[in-house]
C-alpha cells in the first residue's frame, strides 16, 4: 500500500513539475511574443508563424499534460484528502520560503557590512601608518638637528653657531621638515650662571606669556636660537611655562622626543604640537639613568608640528579622501580626548580606531575613521530575497492553480460522466421510443391497410371506392413515412450498419427500372439506365441501401418530370476523371430525349474525390462508383437548393400536396452515401432539369466468388444470354446517348451491336454481307419520322435474304398498342417497350426470334407434381388439372379455390388464353350478380369473383410482368420452383 | 453395416452427385418439399421423371429414325425433357437438352443424333446414380435410421 502511495505521490509531483515547466514556458513565450510584438511590429511572417508554432507546441504540450492528468487520475482517488493535504503543503511552502528569503537578506547584508568594516579598517590603518611614518621622519630631522647643535654649539668653543646662522640654516633646511612650522633651541642655564649668561647674550631671561624678566629659579631654559618664523620666542624661559616645563623635564629625563598636548598655534591658529628633544653634553648609553641624563643635559630643541596640515597633506596624497572621514585624537587623557584633526561630525555608524605611535610613550594618539556617506541600501540582498520570495510565491500560486484546476477538472469530469450517462440513457430511451412507436403504429396500420384492401373488394359505389383508395394511399404513405423516419433515426444514432454482401449492380438497376417503368410509361417519360463496361459485374456492398438511394433519386426525378427522360448512368470514378476533358455528352442537343439537361459535371464539382488530393486508392480492391441520375423535370428553384438535403424540407408546401412524399428521402440518401464513403451533389436549372450525382465505394466481387455467382444468378438469364451469344444486331438511332443505352442492354445479352443513324446506312451494312445481321432495332423516333422509307427498308431487308432475313424490332417509348397497327406492314414487327432491361429485352427478342416458347402439346407431369408438392408443403390443398379446359371448368364460379397456378405451356390452350377465358367467365358472372340476375348467395356470397392467377413458367422470357398482367394474371412464379419464391408470391395475395 | 457408416456414405454420395454436376440445388428444393405428410415425395417425382423421360427418349428415337424428320416435334419433346430434368435438378441432362434444341433449330440431323446419344447416356447415368442413392436410403430406413439431410 505504502509503495502505491509513494508511486502516486511521485506521479503527482511529476505532474506538478511538468505543469510548472509548461506554465513557465508558456509565460515566457507569451511575454516574448507580446514584447516582440510591441517592440518590433514588423516582425512579420516569420514572427507570426513562429508564434503559431509556439502556440501549437503549447497546445500539444497542454493536451499531452491533460492526457497524463487524466491517466493518472485513473489511479488516484480520495480527492478530498488530497485537497486538504495540498492546502497544508501550500501554506508551509509559502511560510518556509518567506523565512528563507529573510534569512538570505540578513546573510547578504551582514556580509556587506563586514566587508565595509574591513575596507574601513584597512584604509584607516593605512592612513595611520603613513601618518606615523611621516611624523617619525620629521622627528628624526629634529633629532638630527639636536645632534647638530650639540656638536657645533656645545662641542666647539667658541660656539660655531649663533642665532643668525641657526636661523639661516633652519630656514634653508625647512624643506626637509615640511610639517614643522618652526624650530627653536633653548639652553640650560643654572641660576649660578644666569648673570654671566645674560651678559654674554645681552638680554635678560624672560618669563613666557608675560615677557617679564624671569624671577629667580634654580635653573632656566632660555631660547637662544630660533627659526625666523618663531624668532619671537628667543630669550623666553621654557621652564616658565607650565606645560613646556613638564615637556622639557620629561624630555631630558627620557632622552627621547616628547610631545605636548595639541594647542592652537599663535600665528596660524591651527592645531599643533611641540616636540622637544634634550641635547646632552656627551653621548649617553641607552641605559643611562634619568639622573645621569639630567646632569648631562645641555639644552632643549623644540619643533612645532602642524598636525592638522600634516594629516591634510597625507590624506590628499591618498585617493579615497572623499569616501572616508578621518579624526585624530590625543587620548593621553582617556576621559577627555583632544581632537587634533577633523571635524566633529556625529559619530554614529561605523568607526574604526587605529593607534598612532609618535614615539612618545607618555602621550597616546589615535586615529578614528568613518565613511563619509551612510552605508548604501543593500540592494543586492533586497533584490535577491525579493526575487526568491516572488519565485516561491509564484510556484505556490501554480501549486494552488494546479490543485484547483485538478479539482475543477475532476468535478467537470464527474459532471460529464453523469451527463454522459444521462445522454446515453436518453438516447436509449429515444431509440426505444422510436422502435416502440413505429412498431406500435405499423402493427395497427397493417390492420387498417388490410381492412381497407378487403373493403375495396366489397361492393362499393364510386365515391366510397374513392374514399377507400384515398384512405389506403394515406395509410401506405404513413407506413412509408414511419419507415423512413426510422431509417433516419437509425442513421443519426449511427446504428445503421451496411451489409457486405455480393450483389449484381445491373440486376438491381434493372429491378429499380421495372419498378418505375409503369409510372414512366404512363407519363411518357423515357427511362434509361447505362452502366459502364468497366464496372465489375459483382460488387460487394449493401445492395438494399444502394437500391434505396437509387430509388429515392429516381422517385424524385419521376415525380417532377412530365416530359423528356430520366437517365441513370453508372461509371467508375477513374473513368469519369479520365474522360472529363473529352466529355461532350452534355451538350444540349445530345441528350437521351433531346431535351436540354443540367450539366451533370456541375453536380460533382465540389466532390473531394475530384479535388487535387483526390482519394484514388491505388489498390484495385476498392471500386469507386459514380452514379448520376439526370432528368428533364422542372428543376429545383435556386432559393430551395441549399436545403435540398435537409430532412423534411421541400421546395414549398404545395409540393408535398401535389407530389406527396415526406422530404426525408434525400436526407437519408445523403446519409447512406456518406456511409458508403461517398459524396452526393446536384445541379439543377429550373425548367431544364436536375442532375443528382453520388459516389460510393464498394469492394470488387473477387474472382474466387465466380462460382458463387454462377450458382446464384438464376439459370434462365444465363441460358438466355448464352442463346444469343454471337448474334449481331443493328440499332437504328440518330441519338448517340440513346443508342449507347440500347447498345449497353443488347450487349449484355452477348449480342454484337452496330449503331447507325439512318436506315440507308443500315442497309448498306446489311448489304455488305460479310456479317449476318440477326436483328434490327429501330428507335421509335426514327419510325415516326419516316414511316414510308422504313417500310421500304424492311421490304429491302426481306429481299436481301442471307438465309433468314433479320427481324425488325421497334423500340417504343410507351406501350401504346396503336403503334402495333401502324407498324404491321408487310413484315412481322415486334415492339419492345422501354425502359430497356436485359431480361425483358431478352424475352422480347427470344419470342420474336423463335428461340423459346414453342408450343408444347404435352403437359409435364413432373413439373405438375413438383408444383403440387411445393404448394402442399405450405398446407395448401391442390387440385391439378392438365388441360386449360379442365381449369376453366374448375374455376367457373362458384368454386372453392383461393388461387390458380397456370402453366403457360399447356396442351391445346396456353395459359394466357385460359386465363383470358377464366376472366371472361368471372366478369360475366360478376355482371350478372351486379345486375341481380344471379343472387350472390348462389355464389357463396362472393359478389366480386377474381381468383388470383399466377403464371408458372420455366422461362422468365414468356413471363414478363406486363404480358401476364395484360392477360389478366396477377403475378408469376418461375420454374423450376423455389419453394420460397412460391410462398412469397402466394403470400402476397393472402396477407 | 453400421448405421452411422451408412448415413455417412449417403451424405458423401449425395455430395459427390452435386459435386460432379449430376444434380443441382433444384434437387435440394425437391428434398425440402418432402416431409412427414409426403414421405416418398422425392422418389415419386423421380420415378415420374424416369417414366416420362423413357417415354420421351423412345419417342425421340422414333422421330429421328424417320426419313423426313419433324424437327418441331423433336424440339417439343426435347423441351419437355428439359423442363422435367430441370425440375428435378438433373442438370447434366438439362444441359445436353439445350444443345439438342440448338441442333434442332439448325435442323442438324447428325447433331441431333449425337445429342440423343448423349442425353440417353446422361439419363442412364443419373438414373443409376439416383437409384443407388435411393437404395442407400432404403437401407438406412430399414436399419431404423433417419436420412440425414
Amino acid at each position: 500500500m505504502s509503495l502505491l502511495h509513494v508511486f502516486e505521490f511521485g506521479l503527482k509531483v511529476g505532474h506538478l513539475v511538468w505543469m510548472l515547466c509548461c506554465w513557465i514556458a508558456s509565460t515566457i513565450s507569451m511575454n516574448w511574443f507580446i514584447n516582440g510584438e510591441f517592440k518590433d511590429p514588423k516582425a512579420g511572417i516569420l514572427g507570426d508563424s513562429g508564434s503559431k508554432m509556439w502556440f501549437k507546441c503549447w497546445d500539444e504540450i497542454s493536451n499531452f499534460s491533460f492526457k497524463i492528468h487524466n491517466q493518472y487520475y485513473q489511479f488516484i482517488g480520495s480527492k478530498r484528502v488530497c485537497k486538504s493535504w495540498w492546502r497544508k503543503l501550500l501554506f508551509s511552502w509559502v511560510i518556509g520560503w518567506t523565512l528563507a528569503s529573510v534569512w538570505i537578506f540578513c546573510c547578504i547584508s551582514s556580509h556587506a557590512t563586514e566587508k565595509r568594516k574591513e575596507t574601513l579598517a584597512s584604509m584607516c590603518d593605512e592612513r595611520a601608518r603613513m601618518l606615523q611614518d611621516q611624523f617619525n621622519v620629521s622627528m628624526n630631522h629634529i633629532q638630527a638637528m639636536s645632534i647638530l647643535i650639540s656638536t657645533f654649539h656645545h662641542g666647539k668653543t667658541p660656539s660655531a653657531i649663533d642665532q643668525r646662522t641657526f636661523a639661516r640654516y633652519t630656514e634653508r633646511t625647512a624643506f626637509e621638515r615640511p610639517l614643522t612650522s618652526g624650530v627653536a633651541y633653548a639652553v640650560r642655564v643654572l641660576h649660578s650662571e644666569r648673570e654671566q649668561f645674560e651678559r654674554q647674550q645681552g638680554w635678560t631671561i624672560k618669563r613666557m606669556y608675560t615677557l617679564e624678566p624671569s624671577p629667580i629659579q634654580e635653573e632656566y631654559a632660555p631660547v637662544i636660537f630660533a627659526q625666523d618664523i618663531v624668532s619671537h620666542v628667543v630669550s623666553l624661559d621654557m621652564l616658565s611655562g607650565k606645560e613646556d616645563c613638564e615637556n622639557v623635564l620629561r624630555a631630558r629625563r627620557s632622552g627621547k622626543g616628547v610631545l605636548t598636548a595639541p594647542f592652537r598655534l599663535l600665528k596660524t591658529n591651527r592645531l599643533g604640537v611641540i616636540l622637544t628633544f634634550a641635547v646632552y653634553k656627551r653621548d649617553l648609553p641607552s641605559n643611562a639613568t634619568p639622573n645621569e641624563r639630567i646632569q648631562a643635559t645641555d639644552g632643549y630643541l623644540g619643533g612645532v608640528f602642524d598636525i592638522e596640515s600634516l594629516v591634510e597633506k597625507l590624506l590628499q596624497q591618498l585617493s579615497s579622501k572623499q569616501t572616508i572621514l578621518v579624526n585624530v585624537f590625543d587620548t593621553s587623557n582617556q576621559s577627555y580626548p583632544i581632537s587634533m584633526y577633523g571635524s566633529n561630525a556625529s559619530t554614529d555608524g561605523l568607526e574604526h580606531v587605529s593607534h598612532l605611535n609618535f614615539g612618545d610613550p607618555f602621550r597616546k594618539h589615535e586615529m578614528r575613521c568613518r565613511f563619509k556617506q551612510k552605508p548604501p541600501w543593500p540592494l543586492l540582498a533586497i533584490s535577491t530575497s525579493i526575487g526568491i520570495l516572488v519565485i516561491a510565491l509564484l510556484v505556490g500560486h501554480i501549486f494552488y492553480a494546479t490543485v484547483n484546476r485538478i479539482a475543477k477538472v475532476e468535478d467537470d469530469c464527474h459532471k460529464m460522466m453523469v451527463l454522459k450517462k444521462q445522454a446515453e440513457a436518453a438516447d436509449v430511451a429515444k431509440s426505444q421510443f422510436l422502435a416502440t412507436v413505429s412498431h406500435e403504429i405499423r402493427t395497427p396500420m397493417n390492420g387498417v391497410l388490410g381492412m381497407l384492401d378487403m373493403l375495396m373488394d366489397t361492393d362499393l359505389d364510386v365515391t366510397q371506392l374513392d374514399y377507400v383508395r384515398t384512405a389506403q394511399a394515406s395509410g401506405k404513405a404513413l407506413v412509408a413515412l414511419i419507415n423512413e423516419v426510422l431509417d433516419q433515426a437509425k442513421i443519426e444514432s449511427g446504428k445503421l450498419e451496411l451489409e457486405e454482401v455480393q450483389f449484381d449492380l445491373r440486376a438491381i438497376l434493372d429491378d429499380v427500372l421495372s419498378l418505375f417503368s409503369g409510372k414512366s410509361q404512363d407519363k411518357g417519360v423515357e427511362l434509361a439506365v447505362y452502366i459502364s463496361d468497366r464496372v465489375p459485374e459483382m460488387l460487394i456492398g449493401d445492395p438494399g441501401r444502394f437500391r434505396q438511394i437509387i430509388t429515392n433519386l429516381m422517385g424524385n426525378s419521376i415525380k417532377f418530370t412530365e416530359k423528356g427522360h430520366i437517365l441513370v448512368t453508372v461509371h467508375l470514378v477513374e473513368e469519369v476523371i479520365d474522360s472529363i476533358e473529352v466529355e461532350t455528352e452534355c451538350s444540349s442537343k445530345n441528350t437521351l430525349s433531346g431535351f436540354p439537361v443540367a450539366d451533370r459535371r456541375q453536380s460533382w464539382k465540389g466532390f473531394r474525390t475530384f479535388g487535387p488530393e483526390g482519394t484514388m486508392h491505388p489498390f484495385s480492391d476498392r471500386i469507386n462508383l459514380i452514379v448520376s441520375v439526370e432528368d428533364t423535370g422542372e428543376g429545383i428553384p435556386p432559393e430551395a437548393q441549399p436545403r435540398v438535403f435537409t430532412p423534411f424540407m421541400q421546395v414549398g408546401p404545395s409540393i408535398s400536396r401535389t407530389h406527396g412524399g415526406t422530404g426525408i428521402g434525400l436526407s437519408i440518401s445523403k446519409c447512406l452515401v456518406g456511409l458508403m464513403n461517398g459524396e452526393i451533389g446536384f445541379v439543377s436549372i429550373p425548367k431544364v432539369g436536375s442532375t443528382f450525382t453520388f459516389t460510393a465505394v464498394f469492394a470488387s466481387g473477387s474472382s474466387s466468388s465466380k462460382e458463387y455467382k454462377s450458382q446464384q444468378i438464376n439459370n434462365q438469364s444465363n441460358s438466355v444470354s448464352s442463346e444469343f451469344r454471337g448474334m449481331k444486331a443493328l440499332v437504328l438511332d440518330p441519338r448517340p446517348v440513346r443508342a449507347k443505352v440500347s447498345t449497353y442492354h443488347i450487349q449484355r445479352l452477348g449480342i454484337h451491336v452496330e449503331v447507325v443513324s439512318d436506315w440507308k446506312q443500315g442497309l448498306s451494312i446489311i448489304n455488305r454481307g460479310n456479317n449476318v445481321i440477326h436483328m434490327v432495332l429501330v428507335e421509335q423516333e426514327v419510325w415516326d419520322r419516316d414511316l414510308n422509307s422504313l417500310g421500304l427498308f424492311i421490304t429491302n431487308l426481306e429481299k436481301i435474304g442471307h438465309g433468314t432475313p433479320p427481324k425488325v424490332f421497334l423500340l417504343s417509348n410507351s406501350s401504346n398498342s396503336s403503334r402495333e397497327n401502324t407498324a404491321t406492314g408487310a413484315c412481322d414487327l415486334t415492339i419492345i417497350s422501354k425502359p430497356l432491361r436485359a431480361s425483358m429485352l431478352a424475352a422480347s427478342l427470344q419470342r420474336a426470334m423463335g428461340i423459346g416458347n414453342k408450343g408444347n402439346p404435352h403437359d409435364n407431369n413432373v413439373n405438375l407434381k413438383v408444383a403440387a408438392g411445393a404448394l402442399k408443403k405450405y398446407r395448401a390443398d391442390v387440385v391439378s388439372a392438365t388441360r386449360g379446359m379442365e381449369a376453366i371448368e374448375l374455376l367457373t364460379p362458384p368454386h372453392q379455390f383461393d388461387a390458380c397456378f397456370m402453366d403457360i405451356q399447356m396442351p391445346e390452350m396456353d395459359g394466357f388464353e385460359a386465363t383470358r377465358r377464366i376472366r371472361d367467365v368471372e366478369q360475366n358472372i360478376n355482371n350478372r350478380i351486379q345486375f341481380g340476375e344471379l343472387s350472390a348467395d348462389a355464389c357463396n356470397n362472393v359478389s366480386n369473383w377474381h381468383v388470383p392467377i399466377l403464371a408458372m413458367t420455366a422461362d422468365v422470357i414468356q413471363a414478363t410482368h406486363e404480358q401476364c398482367l395484360r392477360c389478366g394474371m396477377d403475378g408469376y412464379v418461375s420454374k423450376p420452383f423455389e419453394a420460397e419464391q412460391l410462398y412469397r408470391e402466394v403470400s402476397r395475395f393472402f396477407q | 453395416m453400421d448405421l452411422v457408416q451408412l448415413q455417412r456414405q449417403l451424405v458423401e454420395y449425395r455430395t459427390s452427385l452435386y459435386h460432379e454436376g449430376f444434380l443441382d440445388e433444384q434437387f435440394t428444393q425437391l428434398q425440402e418439399l418432402q416431409d412427414e405428410n409426403n414421405p416418398d415425395f422425392v422418389v415419386e417425382v423421380v420415378s415420374l421423371f424416369f417414366e416420362d423421360s423413357e417415354r420421351l427418349l423412345n419417342e425421340l428415337t422414333k422421330a429421328l429414325e424417320q426419313q423426313s424428320i419433324d424437327f418441331k416435334r423433336v424440339d417439343a419433346h426435347v423441351h419437355q425433357l428439359k423442363g422435367s430434368s430441370s425440375s428435378i435438378g438433373a442438370q447434366r441432362v438439362q444441359k445436353v437438352c439445350i444443345a439438342f434444341r440448338n441442333y434442332c433449330e439448325e435442323q442438324n440431323v447428325e447433331g441431333c443424333l449425337k445429342c440423343l446419344q448423349q442425353v440417353r447416356h446422361e439419363y442412364s447415368l443419373v438414373k443409376t446414380k439416383l437409384e443407388s442413392m435411393f437404395q442407400l436410403e432404403q437401407q438406412i430406413l430399414s436399419a431404423g435410421g433417419s436420412i440425414p439431410m
